[in-house]
C-alpha cells in the first residue's frame, strides 16, 4: 500500500508547488524575521537588534497604524458578519428577484478596490458629493467624509463594506441552502415564530458558513491596504493609516527594515490571532 | 391568500429597490459621469448629463499618454494569462498528491496550505529574493509571485474537488499500465475541469484587479499594470473626472463581461472555496 501511495502519487508532482511557494513566500517570510532587526538598504544591512520594534510602538506615526488596523478590521469584520447575515435571509426567502439581487450584491467584488476607492472619494466629496447632498435634502448638516480625522476611518471601512459584503453574503446563502427545510417545518408546527426560527435553527446551523466569514473578514481587514491608499493615502495627517499603508511608507521612504518590522508585526499579530480563532470557532460547529 | 401575494410583490419591490439604490447607484454614478463634460463632470452630480461626450472622453481616455492604458492592458492581461495557466498546473498537480497520499509530506503540505491562506507576504524580503535571481521587475517575475500568493487557496480547491473522484480510477489505469504521470496527465485531468473553470475565472479576477503587488514588484512605467495606471490617473486627472471615470469603466468592462457569461460559477466558487477552508 504504501509503496504503491510512492508509485501512483510521485512527491515529484509537488514539486513545482514547493519551489515557488518555498521560494517566494515561505523563504521570504524566514529571512523577514532576520531583516526586521536591521537597518537596511536591499544592498547592506546593520544589526541594530529590536529598535525597529521599539520605535514602532514609541512613535506615534506608526503605533496608531496598528491601533487603525485592529478598528479596522474589527468593524468590518462585524458589519459583514451582521449585514451579511440579513442579506442572506432576505435572498433565501421566497422573493423572486433573488438571483438577480445577489447578483447586484455581489458584483462590487468584480470592479478593482481602486477604482472603487476613487468612485466613493467623488461621492464623499465634501462640498458636491451625492452623500452630502443626500444630508442636505434631509435638512442634515454637511460631513467632511474623507477630510475629518475623526471620521475618515469609518468612511473607509463603509466602503470596504459596501465592496465585501457580497462576498459573505453568497457565503452564507451557501450556508443557509444546506439547512433542510423540514427543521423549519417541525418549528413552525410547534409554533415557533420566524424570529425564533431564525434564532434557534439558522444561526446554529450555518455556524460553519459564519466562521468561514468571520476568518475572511478579519485577516482581509488586517492586511487592507488598497482602499485605504486609494482613498485617503493614510491622512489626514495618520488619521487612517494601517499597518499595510505604513509598511509602504516605510518602504517608499527607503526605511526597508523598518517596513519589514512593520511586515513582522502583522504576521505575528494574525498568527496570535488568526490560528486561535480559527480552532476556537470549527470546535463550536455544529453537524447538519 | 390574495393579501400573502401583495405582500410577497412589495417585498420583491423594496428588495430589489434597495439593492439597486444601495450597490447600482454608485455604478451609474460611474458611468453617467463618464459620458459627460468636464466642467459637467466636475458637479458630481447624478443628473443626466447636459451634452453627451461619450465617444471624445473615451477616446481621450484609450490614448492619453501614448496610449498608456492599452501597453497596460496588455501586460494585465500576458501577467493574468500565464499566472493562471501556471496555477492551473502547479495546483492541479499539488492537490492531487496530497489529497491521495496520506504521509508526514502531505502533513507539511497542507500546515503550508493553511499558513499561506492566512499571512500576508514579507514584502522587502521577497524583493531582496527576487533580485538575487535576477527577476525583480520583470513580467516574469510578477508572474511567479502572482502563483506563489495563489497557490494555497487554489490547491485547497483541487483538493477539495479529488475527494470527490474515486481511487479505483487510478488503480484502473495502473493495472492498464499506464505510468504515474500518463494517470494524472490524461486519466485525471480532464475530470478535474469543473474546478478548474472556478479557478481560471476566481484567479484571472484577482489577479487581474491586483493593486498591491504590482505596487511593489513591478514598479516602473514600463512594465506598467492596469491598476497602477488607474491609481495614476488619479493623481494625474483629478479634476477630469469624465476621463477618469471613462477610464475605470474601461478597465471593468472584461471583470463585466466575465460576470455575465460566468455569473454562476464566480459566485458559487467564491462560496464553496471560502467555505471548505
Amino acid at each position: 500500500m504504501k509503496k504503491k501511495q510512492k508509485t501512483i502519487y510521485s512527491g515529484w508532482f509537488l514539486a513545482p508547488a514547493l519551489i515557488v511557494f518555498g521560494g517566494l513566500f515561505i523563504l521570504p517570510t524566514v529571512i523577514s524575521l532576520f531583516f526586521s532587526m536591521t537597518v537596511w538598504d536591499l544592498k547592506s544591512w546593520r544589526f541594530v537588534g529590536l529598535d525597529n520594534f521599539i520605535n514602532f510602538f514609541s512613535e506615534y506615526s506608526l503605533r496608531i497604524g496598528i491601533k487603525n488596523t485592529f478598528i479596522y478590521a474589527i468593524l468590518t469584520c462585524v458589519m459583514k458578519v451582521v449585514i451579511g447575515m440579513i442579506f442572506a435571509v432576505i435572498l433565501t426567502s421566497k422573493i423572486r428577484t433573488k438571483n438577480l439581487v445577489r447578483s447586484i450584491v455581489f458584483f462590487p467584488n468584480l470592479i478593482s478596490t481602486v477604482a472603487v476607492g476613487i468612485i466613493f472619494s467623488a461621492l464623499m466629496h465634501p462640498s458636491k458629493g451625492l452623500f452630502n447632498e443626500i444630508l442636505g435634502m434631509v435638512g442634515l448638516p454637511a460631513v467632511d467624509w474623507l477630510g475629518n480625522r475623526n471620521i475618515a476611518l469609518y468612511s473607509v471601512i463603509m466602503v470596504d463594506v459596501w465592496k465585501g459584503v457580497g462576498v459573505a453574503t453568497v457565503i452564507y446563502i451557501a450556508g443557509i441552502s444546506a439547512i433542510p427545510k423540514d427543521y423549519y417545518e417541525a418549528a413552525s408546527l410547534d409554533g415557533a415564530t420566524g424570529l425564533q426560527q431564525f434564532w434557534k435553527i439558522t444561526v446554529p446551523l450555518c455556524r460553519s458558513s459564519m466562521n468561514s466569514v468571520i476568518i475572511l473578514a478579519f485577516i482581509g481587514g488586517m492586511r487592507t491596504f488598497d482602499l485605504i491608499w486609494s482613498m485617503t493615502g493614510g491622512g489626514p495627517g495618520f488619521a487612517t493609516d494601517t499597518l499595510a499603508s505604513v509598511i509602504y511608507k516605510q518602504y517608499a521612504a527607503g526605511f526597508y527594515g523598518m517596513s519589514t518590522a512593520g511586515n513582522v508585526i502583522m504576521f505575528v499579530v494574525i498568527a496570535v490571532i488568526a490560528f486561535p480563532l480559527f480552532n476556537y470557532l470549527t470546535s463550536k460547529e455544529v453537524e447538519v | 391568500m390574495r393579501k400573502k401575494k401583495i405582500k410577497l410583490a412589495i417585498a420583491d419591490v423594496l428588495v430589489l429597490g434597495g439593492a439597486l439604490l444601495i450597490f447600482g447607484v454608485p455604478l451609474y454614478f460611474l458611468v453617467i459621469n463618464s459620458f459627460k463634460s468636464q466642467k459637467d463632470a466636475r458637479q458630481l452630480s447624478i443628473a443626466w448629463p447636459e451634452s453627451f461626450h461619450i465617444a471624445e472622453n473615451y477616446y481621450e481616455a484609450f490614448s492619453n499618454q501614448h496610449f498608456m492604458i492599452v501597453r497596460a492592458f496588455f501586460n494585465s492581461v500576458i501577467i493574468t494569462f500565464f499566472s493562471v495557466l501556471g496555477l492551473l498546473i502547479i495546483c492541479s498537480m499539488a492537490g492531487y498528491v496530497i489529497q491521495r497520499r496520506k504521509d508526514r509530506m502531505t502533513k507539511i503540505a497542507n500546515a503550508m496550505i493553511l499558513t499561506g491562506l492566512m499571512i500576508p507576504p514579507a514584502i522587502m524580503p521577497t524583493i531582496w529574493v527576487m533580485q538575487k535571481i535576477g527577476i525583480y521587475k520583470t513580467i516574469f517575475g510578477m508572474v511567479l509571485v502572482e502563483i506563489a500568493l495563489g497557490i494555497p487557496f487554489t490547491t485547497m480547491l483541487f483538493r477539495g474537488y479529488m475527494g470527490s473522484i474515486p481511487k479505483e480510477i487510478e488503480e484502473a489505469a495502473m493495472i492498464d499500465g499506464c505510468g504515474k504521470f500518463r494517470i494524472f496527465g490524461s486519466v485525471i485531468a480532464p475530470l478535474l475541469t469543473p474546478i478548474a473553470s472556478t479557478v481560471v475565472v476566481l484567479q484571472a479576477v484577482t489577479v487581474f484587479n491586483d493593486f498591491v503587488n504590482p505596487l511593489y514588484f513591478l514598479p516602473g512605467n514600463d512594465n506598467v499594470t492596469i491598476q497602477l495606471t488607474l491609481y495614476n490617473f488619479m493623481g494625474k486627472f483629478a479634476s477630469k473626472y469624465n476621463l477618469l471615470f471613462a477610464d475605470i469603466v474601461l478597465v471593468t468592462i472584461p471583470m463585466l463581461l466575465l460576470f455575465i457569461f460566468f455569473n454562476r460559477k464566480i459566485i458559487d466558487g467564491m462560496a464553496a472555496g471560502a467555505v471548505k477552508g
